[in-house]
């Protein structure tokens, strides 16, 4: 009997979790629906032009995934579907900026002519298919899920990777990056077993608790299966962050895919791999607050619901939280007031500080694999981006130059994570400014990479070639396009007053900040190097602009007989009006990021 | 508010008109061409009225102009900009700024007066001038370190362009060797930015001070209430609060203030030019146009040094004073260098760039002179004439830049051993630049040599060895220009090429000409006219600093007193390996404090 009446409370809990879950879900759904469609249409004719259907898709994504309920004050820190999904400002950002990057890549594509109505359908499924993926790499809070999320998201692009068909160099770039991809996900796989295995539990806040109880008392075995496994889930990352050693494959996709397809995996795929670290490297390496059991003692309602799914102890626990939190000071009150001294009551008032106690103790606990994320990123980011800046001088393709281009400011990026770590669990709010620097370049990289593929789509739609000695002197026939990209490239290098040098100086800043409240000196090497690479990445991005502005026009080249198309001119400076104005109204960025990371560290 | 924005912003708006101005057709009516004079007219109207407006404004105006006897920031103010950093777009003007802008402003004009040799995309040309004299502008008003940091990198792509596109024949490589240089020293700028940033705490400073700050409008008065109300540090990017946090608190230790400064001394010698990262200026220089190598030599160079005393001084005393031998060194490595290299050159514009690196080795030299007096007065000297220096350098390597332009728009070449007799070809031309070559080598009289006077005598006290030296590069400066005129003016007849084109200055050039001669001359005749407005100024800066010197230095004294003291108690306690690790700090601090006391 008592089994049943359980399962039946099983049942019902779910239900509630389900509803409440989905609601938090629209975007996905939307998603979900768009592909669907499409691949409906696509069964019964091709002929149809799918753009405008696809827009909406994307717009409705952007409505529901509603980037305005960050600076309601409201957001809270909510699991979703039993804790597979968490659902808070991160996840909010993240699935804005993807979605707004849909929006803005859909009609870049419409105006560069990739996909013609004929591959519209499978296009589009694909793309909505990958994004599908990225938002639920966003918002994973479970491994189970981070892999499944990267598969998604990888799968549908290595089909994209191949998108022009015929080409011999598409379908390689496809099939190189498939089997890295493959590769790639088995390792990280098998890292994710053993991380379970050891663990107990994949569940992140879970697993934080109990690495917390197993690491004082670990041995060297364990330790090192430990280590081992972390390096193996970063693998996986790296390989979607196009990290070196993991990034042989985005030169030759680059090389091979369009122009179009390009700028959809530097930005959006970037950007969710990004956040995913974020999620993994805090979740791990700290114990939220609403994970730790309050000592037993306190009430007797909370031992009603050890029902053992994590999801509604969640859900409970958040509850108790605030029905505490509203009751203090009435009771305080009443303290005060009665000569009784209620026993109970002075306990629950007490109640709040004994889990941060607890959880300072884990936190303390695992200090080691903070700094182990810590210098495991580090090494990751100095190598990605100083390796990605030198390669980058010989490429005479610009896609390549690209491709090389997007490793190192991945590994710029991942230099945020660094002293998140560092001040994670002793500055949580130096730790979320890191955070929040990471945010603020994705939005910056967003809008620029875009731009900077945009205009290549649009040159190739022009000279027919992605050679950069065959863009020599276009200043005079294109200025437009020539002048954008110049600022982008600028923008990219990281000079003011163009937006790409306030994300980067947002994550200096957190570097800084790092190094002089903690003294960790691989900070300041990771600052040094930083600096350093900034300088030395000028030189190849000028190279292009030098071409472009200072050389002679080609003569094999005639790009004076089409003229440049007025959509094309509106949506290039569209692109470009945030790299050079956002430096006036930046605080609309970094409010934004700001939001978009308060209370991620609990 | 508006009037400092108005004189920054000017530019730019001018830059803008001109993006928008039609082209016209030529005379086939096929082709679109450019209007030279109606674009170069426009620019130059910009640049009048700037320059109007400052000077109006500044001297004129009853409520705005400059007083000379108050030696804090005038017309201040701050706005908060991205509080997410405490970043404030926050500008005034002061005795060491007041000068350099008349000077930014003022050569900006004879540059686009000089400009009408530009023949090809004169549109692009105008538009990036004018986005350069912004970014100039700003360098010298900004009060807030992130946009002092802004406006110094804003000059950068501007000045790349015109050297590459609109330079001669090695154009892309100069360019691009001008933009890696100023790039690297700023990151390393932008390193030590951060770290001064993070280790500033308003929450430190004196109420007093931040009160006096805020009434200034120096800060916004929201930043004194969340100091206020702060529980943690409240940092800060206001140069002015951070050099008062330098010199009234210790939240920059020794060490900190010794880094910093290292890095920013590094940005700014790469802008002065110094040994050993000048190499980028003789190959800017010689491809650089007439006009752009005007404002490189008149203004850009002096944001250098501009930094050097508005930032490395005030903010980082500490490393100002420890360092001190470095940057003195340095100064006159570069006087003693730029003298000898000039001498070997047979590039007429070689020399005259050579020749700039030397003369920018009394600014590091006049500001580096710090420390080893008794009295701040010397100091004071060195400091006045480095000002002095940068203002009559201004005018005269505009000059003389000027002239090299006007012989190579006419023979295009600038060999100095295929000149000579155009004193009898050009009589005005070279009654102009003799006049502007000897306020260069510093005659008395001509503008160079009040700061050099002051700047020698300055170095006096602090290495008689050093001062022997810099007094002796006078004799080589008067020898490379002498033999330089000799070379291209005297001499019996001009036997290079294009002897058939050489015809006499015209008026646009003769005036330019005549203009910054005439500059040279009453800046070396009337030197108080200048003087007056950096007095109250400098006088301030070299007051306070030795205050705090005075103070750091008694620190220094007791920390070692204290621990020899705590030396011998632990020889009495027989702790042998605590006596170790003191004595080695004994060690370390006394050969700190030594060298101070060597110094003195």
């Amino acid at each position: 009997m008592e089994s049943t009446t359980d399962f039946y409370q099983l049942i019902d809990a779910l239900k509630a979790d389900s509803a409440n879950s989905l609601g938090l879900f629209m975007p996905e759904i939307t998603l979900c629906v768009f592909i669907t469609l499409f691949l409906a249409v696509r069964l019964i004719t091709n002929r149809i032009d799918l753009f405008w259907v696809a827009l909406t898709g994307a717009v409705v994504g952007l409505i529901s995934s509603n980037p305005l309920q960050l600076f309601g004050g409201s957001l809270q820190s909510e699991e979703l579907f039993t804790g597979l999904l968490v659902h808070d400002g991160l996840t909010v950002a993240i699935r804005s900026i993807l979605m707004l990057f849909l929006v803005l890549f859909l009609i870049f594509t419409k105006i560069s002519g990739v996909p013609d109505k004929e591959d519209g359908a499978d296009v589009y499924s694909l793309v909505f298919g990958s994004t599908l993926g990225m938002c639920l790499m966003a918002s994973a809070n479970h491994l189970l899920i981070v892999f499944m999320a990267i598969e998604m998201a990888g799968v549908p692009s290595y089909v994209l990777a191949g998108l022009i068909k015929g080409r011999k160099r598409g379908s390689e770039s496809a099939l190189k990056y498939a089997i890295y991809g493959a590769g790639a996900a088995g390792v990280m796989l098998y890292g994710i077993s053993l991380l379970v295995g050891l663990a107990g539990t994949a569940h992140l806040p879970t697993m934080a608790l109990s690495l917390a109880e197993i690491i004082p008392a670990a041995g060297l075995g364990e330790q090192a299966v430990l280590c081992l496994a972390a390096v193996m889930v970063a693998v996986g990352i790296a390989f979607k962050l196009s990290a070196v050693p993991f990034h042989f494959w985005a030169p030759d996709v680059f090389h091979g895919a369009c122009a179009e397809v390009n700028a959809f995996l530097s930005v959006a795929s970037k950007a969710a791999a990004l956040a995913l670290l974020l999620r993994l490297a805090v979740g791990l390496g700290s114990v939220p607050l609403n994970q730790i059991e309050p000592p037993q003692t306190i009430s007797v309602q909370q031992e009603t619901i050890q029902s053992g799914l994590s999801a509604t102890q969640m859900v409970t626990f958040e509850r108790d939280d605030v029905d505490v939190k509203s009751s203090t000071p009435v009771e305080k009150v009443a303290v005060e007031e009665s000569t009784h001294a209620d026993q109970e009551i002075a306990e629950t008032m007490v109640e709040v500080d004994p889990r941060i106690e607890i959880k300072q103790v884990h936190d303390e606990a695992l200090t080691p694999v903070r700094n182990f994320i810590s210098l495991l990123v580090a090494f990751f980011a100095v190598v990605t981006a100083t390796f990605g800046n030198l390669a980058a001088y010989g490429q005479k393709n610009i896609k390549r130059l690209l491709a090389y281009s997007t490793i190192a400011h991945a590994g710029y990026m991942m230099m945020a994570i660094s002293p998140l770590m560092v001040m994670l669990g002793t500055n949580n709010q130096a730790a979320e400014e890191a955070a929040s620097a990471l945010i603020q370049y994705i939005v910056v990289y967003t809008f620029l990479n875009l731009g900077a593929f945009a205009i290549i789509a649009f040159l190739r739609n022009y000279v027919g070639s992605e050679e950069i000695e065959d863009y020599s002197g276009m200043v005079k026939s294109r200025p437009v396009l020539v002048i954008s990209l110049a600022l982008i490239f600028f923008s990219l290098v990281g000079l003011p007053p163009l937006s790409g040098f306030l994300g980067k100086f947002a994550i200096f800043a957190s570097l800084a900040d790092g190094y002089s409240s903690a003294g960790s000196s691989a900070l300041l090497i990771l600052l040094l190097a930083g600096g350093i690479n900034t300088a030395i990445s000028l030189f190849y991005y000028l190279g292009v602009i030098k071409t472009m502005v200072m050389g002679e026009p080609n003569d094999e080249h005639h790009f004076g007989d089409r003229p440049v198309g007025k959509l094309e001119m509106a949506y290039i400076v569209l692109v470009t009006i945030p790299t050079v104005f956002l430096i006036v109204c930046w605080q609309w960025v970094a409010g934004f990021a700001d939001e978009a990371v308060k209370n991620f560290i609990s | 508010m508006l009037l400092i924005s108005l004189i920054v912003f000017l530019p730019t708006l001018g830059a803008l008109c001109i993006a928008f101005m039609p082209s016209k057709k030529d005379e086939d009516g096929v082709n679109e061409k450019e209007n030279q004079n109606m674009l170069l007219g426009a620019t130059l109207a910009f640049g009048i009225i700037t320059f109007l407006v400052t000077l109006g404004a500044f001297l004129f105006s009853s409520d705005t102009a400059f007083d000379a006897a108050a030696s804090s920031m005038q017309n201040a103010f701050s706005a908060e900009w991205i509080p997410s950093f405490n970043i404030a777009y926050a500008m005034g003007i002061d005795g060491i700024s007041f000068p350099l802008i008349l000077l930014t402003t003022g050569v900006s004009i004879l540059a686009i007066l000089a400009s009408w040799s530009i023949k090809k995309h004169v549109k692009a040309y105008c538009i990036l001038f004018l986005l350069l004299e912004t970014g100039m502008i700003g360098v010298f008003l900004a009060l807030d370190f992130f946009l002092f940091y802004v406006f110094w990198e804003v000059m950068l792509l501007p000045m790349y362009f015109l050297i590459g596109i609109w330079g001669g024949p090695r154009r892309e490589y100069a360019a691009i060797k001008f933009f890696l240089y100023t790039l690297l020293g700023s990151v390393l700028m932008l390193i030590a930015i951060l770290m001064i940033y993070f280790n500033s705490d308003l929450t430190l400073l004196d109420p007093a001070i931040l009160t006096t700050l805020t009434n200034d409008h120096i800060i916004t008065a929201g930043v004194a209430d969340t100091v206020a109300q702060a529980t943690g540090p409240v940092h800060t990017f206001n140069l002015i609060a951070l050099a008062e946090l330098a010199q009234t608190t210790d939240c920059f230790s020794a060490e900190l203030q010794w880094w910093c400064f290292l890095l920013l001394f590094i940005g700014f010698i790469v802008k002065v030019p110094s040994i050993p990262v000048h190499t980028w200026l003789p190959d800017a220089h010689v491809e650089a146009p007439t006009p752009i190598s005007m404002i490189l030599a008149g203004v850009l160079l002096k944001m250098g040094g501009y930094g050097i005393i508005r930032i490395c001084y005030p903010i980082c005393p500490a490393g100002g004073l420890e360092l001190s031998y470095v940057v003195v060194g340095l100064g006159v490595g570069s006087m003693v260098y730029g003298a000898f290299a000039a001498l070997a050159q047979t590039d007429f514009k070689r020399v005259v760039a050579y020749s700039s690196v030397s003369h920018m080795g009394y600014v590091v030299v006049g500001f580096g002179v710090w420390s080893m007096m008794g009295n701040g007065d010397y100091w004071k000297m060195g400091i006045t004439g480095a000002m002095y220096q940068m203002i009559g350098h201004g005018i005269s390597s505009a000059g003389m830049f000027f002239m090299v332009g006007i012989i190579y728009d006419r023979v295009h070449h600038r060999n100095l051993n295929e000149f000579g007799g155009l004193y009898g070809l050009m009589p005005k031309y070279t009654a102009l630049a003799m006049g502007l070559f000897f306020a260069g080598l510093g005659l008395p009289g001509l503008c160079g040599f009040i700061g050099e006077v002051l700047v020698v005598l300055s170095v006096w006290r602090f290495s008689p060895l050093l001062a022997i030296i810099s007094a002796s590069v006078v004799i080589f400066t008067a020898g490379y220009i002498l033999w330089t005129l000799q070379r291209v003016y005297l001499g019996p007849e001009y036997t290079g090429p294009h002897a058939e084109e050489i015809k006499p200055v015209n008026s646009r050039e003769f005036s330019t000409g005549a203009i910054l001669l005439a500059l040279a001359i009453f800046f070396g005749v009337f030197p108080n006219t200048l003087i007056q407005y950096m007095d109250a100024t400098v006088d301030q800066q070299v007051t306070s600093l030795n205050e705090w010197r005075v103070g750091y230095e008694n620190a220094l004294a007791q920390a070692e007193e204290a621990d020899e003291s705590q030396v011998e108690a632990d020889d009495e306690g027989d702790d042998a390996e605590e006596g170790e690790a003191h004595s080695e700090g004994e060690t370390a601090d006394s050969s700190t404090s030594s060298d101070i006391a060597l110094s003195n």
